[in-house]
């Protein structure tokens, strides 16, 4: 039997259809996902994403491990609470996966994605052969995302003793208290919390946010949010055989300072060396249909083809969206190959769409 | 549980057909289909006046998550197509039995229509 969420039973109340996920049943929807997305949009949604898996790490060699691990740099992280987004790569440069990593009081608090739970655990305790260092994991813990224009309102609102703080708290960094955490971070392009919580104490907040008047939303919008927001996801757009610096993850990996041996840093320093040749870039179709994962593209000034990695119909432009691996000198004009017919396509500079409005070039 | 109506026949394919008084059948997608479909977004018709054998894959439903296609239930002649799904494709899910109709056929060969599931087989296909 499927593994379910502390939620499980608020999702069938709330008349959600719910789905196989990597093993967990999980919703797809509560009617209409595309109602779903415009709420994120306009007003406040939330997400159940608690079988996302969270892991804490503690003992003295926790920085000096992470600064191998991840190919982002932790000493980034100067204040508690902060976050950083960063890819786990293979001695290949190919991404394990991508997640958060916090500052926490005892050392770090890590959120990986659900779908490669086993395959990051079992790196993460190989790599940690001969540092001090302890993981674990915390399934005794939830996680709701709360999106929206009005997410932090909103959650003022239900918090008044803290509206202050949660004014003040920057995007990217969290507010936490014992193990309560409030994260400015989100997967949909708009102002909102990620809220790590007790298991125990999910369903009561759930219901709270409920009678605040947020909407429950499925994994399908959140999949057209992150996509119009330009963010990747794991194992669609990115897997262990693509580079961070092909999948528009460049930014995440810190090569300064030079002498630190992140475990992916050779790999990457020599494709960088022999010039890199493919890069994620956002894709609007100029006709009617919705582009695919898995659909070639094609350019008129290169033969060297480009393929879509996740592709949707964007409820806020109304067209197809999509990011698609393509190479990196090419013109904004392409085709993409959809049902055996060739479709006009632009290349486009992401994101799509930020705090509700369209922002692609 | 999905709205299967008991005077319409089915195809397995899960397109719905009624028959109509000048001797057409309308066509249309089955409430369950569009349950597992989700939102529709592009609906892609046939020609009018388009000759069609039963089985054919004559329309494209396409929606957020997925396209699929639609074939024809029985065999003839496109008489009319819902130009309305072009701007309103949410009322295939919203009336799929009424305003979100796909096109109309007029059949070439009556006895096709009896190769086609009545509401309880076609409930029961939808259970397996």
């Amino acid at each position: 039997m499927n593994q379910r969420t502390p939620l499980y039973e608020n999702h069938l109340q709330a008349g959600a259809k719910m789905v196989d996920f990597s093993g967990w049943d999980m919703p797809i929807n509560y009617g209409s996902q595309v109602v779903e997305h415009e709420i994120v949009r306009t007003s406040v949604g939330m997400f159940d994403v608690s079988h996302m898996t969270v892991v804490d790490l503690s003992g003295p060699d926790s920085k000096t491990y992470l600064q191998k691990l991840l190919a982002n740099n932790v000493d980034k992280l100067k204040t508690l609470g902060k976050a950083l987004y960063t890819g786990m790569l293979n001695a290949d440069g190919g991404v394990i996966d991508d997640l958060i990593v916090y500052l926490t009081e005892n050392g770090y608090r890590l959120v990986v994605n659900c779908a490669t739970r086993e395959k990051d655990l079992k790196w993460m305790e190989s790599v940690s052969n001969g540092y001090e260092v302890n993981l674990t994991e915390r399934p005794d813990l939830a996680m709701v995302a709360v999106q929206g224009p009005e997410a932090i309102n909103t959650i003022k609102k239900m918090y008044p003793e803290l509206a202050d703080q949660f004014t003040n708290l920057k995007p990217f960094n969290a507010l936490m208290n014992n193990d309560w955490y409030f994260a400015r971070t989100g997967y949909t392009g708009e102002d909102g919390f990620e809220i790590i919580l007790p298991a125990d104490e999910a369903s009561d907040f759930w219901e709270k946010l409920l009678a605040a008047g947020v909407k429950p939303c499925g994994l399908a919008a959140r999949d057209t949010l992150r996509l119009e927001a330009g963010m990747n996801l794991y194992g669609s757009d990115m897997d262990e055989s693509v580079s961070p610096l092909q999948a528009n993850m460049g930014w995440t990996v810190a090569f300064d300072p030079s002498d630190r041996d992140f475990i992916g840093r050779e790999a990457l320093e020599t494709e960088k060396a022999d010039g890199i040749k493919m890069k994620l870039a956002g894709l609007i179709l100029e006709g009617r249909g919705v582009m695919r994962a898995g659909q070639q593209v094609i350019f008129p000034d290169s033969s060297v083809k480009g393929q879509i990695t996740s592709g949707t119909f964007s409820p806020s432009l109304k067209v197809s969206i999509a990011l698609a691996r393509i190479p990196v000198d090419t013109g904004s004009f392409c085709e993409v190959e959809m049902r055996g017919k060739l479709l006009p396509a632009r290349v486009v500079k992401l994101p799509f769409v930020r705090n509700g409005k369209p922002v692609y070039e | 549980m999905s709205n299967i109506p008991g005077d319409l026949k089915y195809a397995s394919s899960h397109e719905w057909v009624r028959s109509e008084s000048e001797g057409t059948v309308t066509v249309g997608i089955s409430d369950f289909a569009q349950e597992q479909l989700g939102d529709v977004v592009f609906v892609e018709l046939p020609e009018v006046g388009a000759e069609v054998s039963a089985g054919d894959a004559i329309a494209v439903v396409e929606s957020v998550k997925a396209a699929s296609d639609i074939y024809a239930p029985v065999s003839g002649e496109i008489v009319e197509v819902n130009e309305s799904l072009t701007d309103s494709p949410e009322q295939v899910n919203d009336d799929p039995y009424e305003n979100g109709w796909f096109f109309k056929i007029k059949p070439s060969d009556g006895e096709e229509m009896n190769d086609l599931m009545d509401a309880e087989s076609y409930q029961d296909s939808c259970a397996e």
